[in-house]
């Protein structure tokens, strides 16, 4: 059997491999290089060494951007995954119509982050006609409407990882536990969270990074208005990308610092609720 | 052994699908130029070739083919049955692309360096220039460039070359409808006897102010349904450039007469209290609440004024096909409107003319192949001369050109044009276009996210003077480093 696997290993992963290194691995490198080059197309360079990074420095937009992410990803983060657990519960408990309702919350899952962005934002607008203002009134306003959308866009994306990992937990230990007289408190923080905690590190390295690097829902539902104050480190860059000439390089060059901060942290990440977890 | 044939069958198929993925599209295309996405060029190459040989007398059938990379959605039907006539007519085959909306630098971008790169693009001035300079030809022994009526048409490159040629002149100005206007100067205690009396800012303000406050008493008494004086001067990325580039024309197009300048590294924005009078106005006067502008889209403006609900209207010639469209069901008729120009309460503006200018530019790929240069040159000769050519441009696009091959019969039929026409002949001085020396569209999008602020309140304007001016010198000195 092993030696098969060997032999068969290039026919199996050769495909995967060869669309990962055009589709990925390829822009990539390019990309780095591209973030030392002054250009208008990438086929057209030239070298300038540390002009971008040192540019980026000059823009205070992209601070405030990389701020702006971070509160949004530890809000959206620590909501996302307390809801979601908290339906999981639910609807792991064998009341009536489940089915029915896991499908439901999964649903907003399937539509695409551009549509759900107009969606909320003719929603929300809506809502906020009445009191004679929109969205991108503040900074704050676009915040809280990012929250929403994603909370509700993702909470049943996680919600049916926790419900995999929940069923998982063995009757055995939560009767035993039961039976020594642990109340249903005791239960889930002793019992059930630790026995979890895969689905745990699944679910916020999701969350984690999908908010980082989330682009379409803020484009669509504020584009970054007003005056920037509601604009994420994604669309920070592709606005330097495109909005000023011979800035691609800048563009690019914020590009790979961002890439950088989102491995570092998913990585922390990862480390962190890994060794929280048990072995069955 | 049966299970080893399998599984690399299995792998085979695997791999097959992941390619098919790749290479699927282009069997899709098979309409030729007027499906929507660039043809292969060997497809091109090849029809062009076929049509050639069964044409012999044909003197275009050079093997070149054309790829037009549009920027005006508006006019992307036109294009195609231009193209489709022409390949017929010729064999030479020509792809028209359209641009979405706001999206053509990006576009070009990406399509440029194809290996089916665009033949035949646009720039938007000097601004947009500096950026592909290197993917310009020189158009100086053109024949189009001999066609123009004034060199000033064309946009020359810092060693003065001809990098583009001006193929439409466009003008704006505050479109507004004649019928209500004309009611309601029957009106008692009406500020104005007649239209022709606003020719300057305190006037318009006037007018606008009164029938804001009256609306009630217009629609009982003529059986209209008007909620403003102006529509919305929406924010939305489909209108904000209405505001932050079209009426930040004004303010700069006067600081630059004051100092007999065409451009500039640092606007002082001597003018900007106009601009702000002129923005008060629009965001008071309006069918919609400050605090909403936010949201409010182009084509909201463009349906308040079609459905009459509002008097005045900014925007711009282009505008024509869309208000008159009777798919769209408005209201309004062409009689009923025209266009006066953008009174921002400056000294002497009763002498002031509409804005025109051209902020689109043909330029032909410099790094296209030569047969697909000559093709191309080819097929815009073609469209500036056959008749098939000036009648779409003129008549189905609705546009007026800066080309001598026009005169004779090929004017559009546009009654914006037609206002422009009686403003210049009245000795009105036409506003030049200065908004293609604005430094960045960083520089626009600073200007309209303060203009949005100000507008709901959460900002002041001295946040507007701040993006306009020390933006402009931020910006400037950010793109020429």
């Amino acid at each position: 059997m092993e030696k098969a696997i060997k032999r068969y290993f290039p026919i199996f992963a050769l495909p995967t491999i060869a669309a990962f290194t055009l589709g990925f691995i390829v822009p990539f490198l390019m990309g780095i290089y591209l973030s030392f080059c002054e250009f208008t197309t990438i086929t057209d360079t030239k070298f300038v060494g540390l002009k971008n990074y040192i540019r980026i420095f000059s823009d205070p937009t992209f601070l405030h951007a990389l701020w702006f992410t971070a509160l949004f990803t530890v809000v959206s983060v620590l909501t996302i995954n307390v809801f979601a657990f908290i339906i999981a519960m639910l609807l792991t408990k064998g009341i009536k119509g489940t089915n029915f309702f896991r499908t439901v919350f999964f649903m907003p899952n399937l539509i695409g982050g551009i549509v759900l962005g107009y969606i909320w934002q003719i929603l929300l607008n809506g809502i906020l006609a009445n009191f004679g203002r929109t969205l991108t009134y503040s900074g704050t306003y676009g915040f809280w409407g990012l929250i929403v959308l994603m909370n509700w866009q993702q909470i049943g994306y996680m919600m049916i990882i926790y419900i995999a990992g929940i069923q998982n937990v063995p009757g055995e230990l939560i009767e035993a536990a039961k039976i020594d007289g642990a109340t249903n408190w005791q239960v889930l923080k002793n019992v059930t969270i630790p026995m979890v905690m895969p689905s745990i590190t699944i679910c916020s390295f999701l969350t984690l990074t999908n908010s980082f690097k989330l682009f379409d829902q803020n484009l669509a539902l504020t584009a970054g208005e007003p005056s920037n104050s509601s604009q994420m480190v994604a669309l920070n860059i592709f606005e330097t990308f495109y909005t000023r000439t011979g800035w691609e390089g800048a563009g690019q060059a914020k590009a790979v610092i961002f890439f950088i901060i989102v491995a570092a942290i998913a990585m922390a990440q990862n480390r962190m609720t890994r060794s929280k977890e048990v072995q069955q | 052994m049966k299970r080893k044939v399998l599984s690399v069958m299995l792998a085979t198929a695997m791999t097959a699908t992941l390619f098919a993925g790749c290479g699927g599209d282009d069997k899709t295309q098979e309409g030729g130029s007027t499906t929507p996405a660039p043809a292969g060029t060997e497809d091109g190459a090849d029809a062009g070739a076929d049509a050639g040989a069964a044409d012999a007398g044909s003197q275009t059938a050079s093997g070149g083919s054309v790829y037009y990379l549009n920027f005006k959605p508006e006019q992307n039907d036109a294009w195609q049955e231009l193209a489709a006539t022409y390949t017929e007519q010729t064999g030479v085959e020509v792809t028209v692309i359209t641009a979405a909306d706001g999206t053509y630098e990006q576009t070009l971008k990406s399509e440029i360096v194809k290996e089916e790169a665009p033949t035949l693009f646009q720039v938007n001035g000097p601004v947009g220039l500096a950026s592909w300079k290197d993917y310009c030809m020189d158009l100086s022994g053109s024949e189009i460039f001999s066609h123009l009526t004034n060199e000033g048409y064309a946009l020359k490159n810092d060693a003065g070359e001809v990098s583009g040629i001006a193929y439409v002149v466009e003008t704006y100005g505050i479109i507004y409808n004649k019928k209500i206007l004309n009611d309601y100067c029957t009106m008692d205690n009406a500020v104005i006897a007649s239209v022709d009396e606003i020719n300057n800012f305190e006037t318009l303000k006037a007018v606008a102010d009164d029938i804001q406050a009256r609306l009630d008493e217009i629609n009982d008494a003529f059986g209209y349904e008007l909620k403003g004086a102006f529509t919305s001067a929406g924010m939305d990325g489909s209108s904000d450039w209405r505001f932050k580039t079209h009426l930040a024309n004004l303010p700069i197009y006067y600081e630059y007469q004051e100092k007999g300048i065409s451009t500039t590294d640092a606007i002082e924005g001597t003018y900007l209290d106009k601009y702000k009078q002129m923005w008060d106005l629009y965001i008071t006067d309006a069918t919609c609440e400050p605090g909403l502008l936010s949201s409010k889209t182009g084509d909201e403006a463009e349906s308040e004024f079609g459905m009459e609900e509002a008097v005045f209207y900014q925007n711009g010639t282009w505008e024509y096909g869309n208000l008159t469209n009777e798919d769209n069901g408005y209201l309004v008729t062409a009689e009923d409107m025209s266009m006066m120009p953008i009174y921002i309460g400056v000294e002497g503006e009763e002498n002031q003319g509409l804005c025109s200018g051209s902020e689109n530019y043909w330029c032909v790929n410099s790094k296209a192949s030569a047969e697909d240069q000559q093709a191309t040159l080819d097929f815009l000769n073609w469209v500036i001369t056959s008749d098939e050519g000036r009648d779409s441009m003129a008549n189905v696009m609705g546009f007026t050109t800066p080309f001598d091959t026009f005169a004779d019969g090929y004017v559009a039929d546009n009654v914006f044009i037609q206002a422009d026409a009686a403003y210049t002949a009245a000795g009105k001085t036409p506003v030049a276009w200065c908004f293609t020396t604005m430094p960045s569209e960083n520089w626009k999008n600073g200007v309209g996210s303060a203009l949005l602020e100000y507008a709901q309140g959460t900002g002041d304007w001295a946040a507007v003077e701040s993006a306009f001016v020390e933006g402009w010198a931020t910006e400037y000195a950010a793109v020429n480093n």
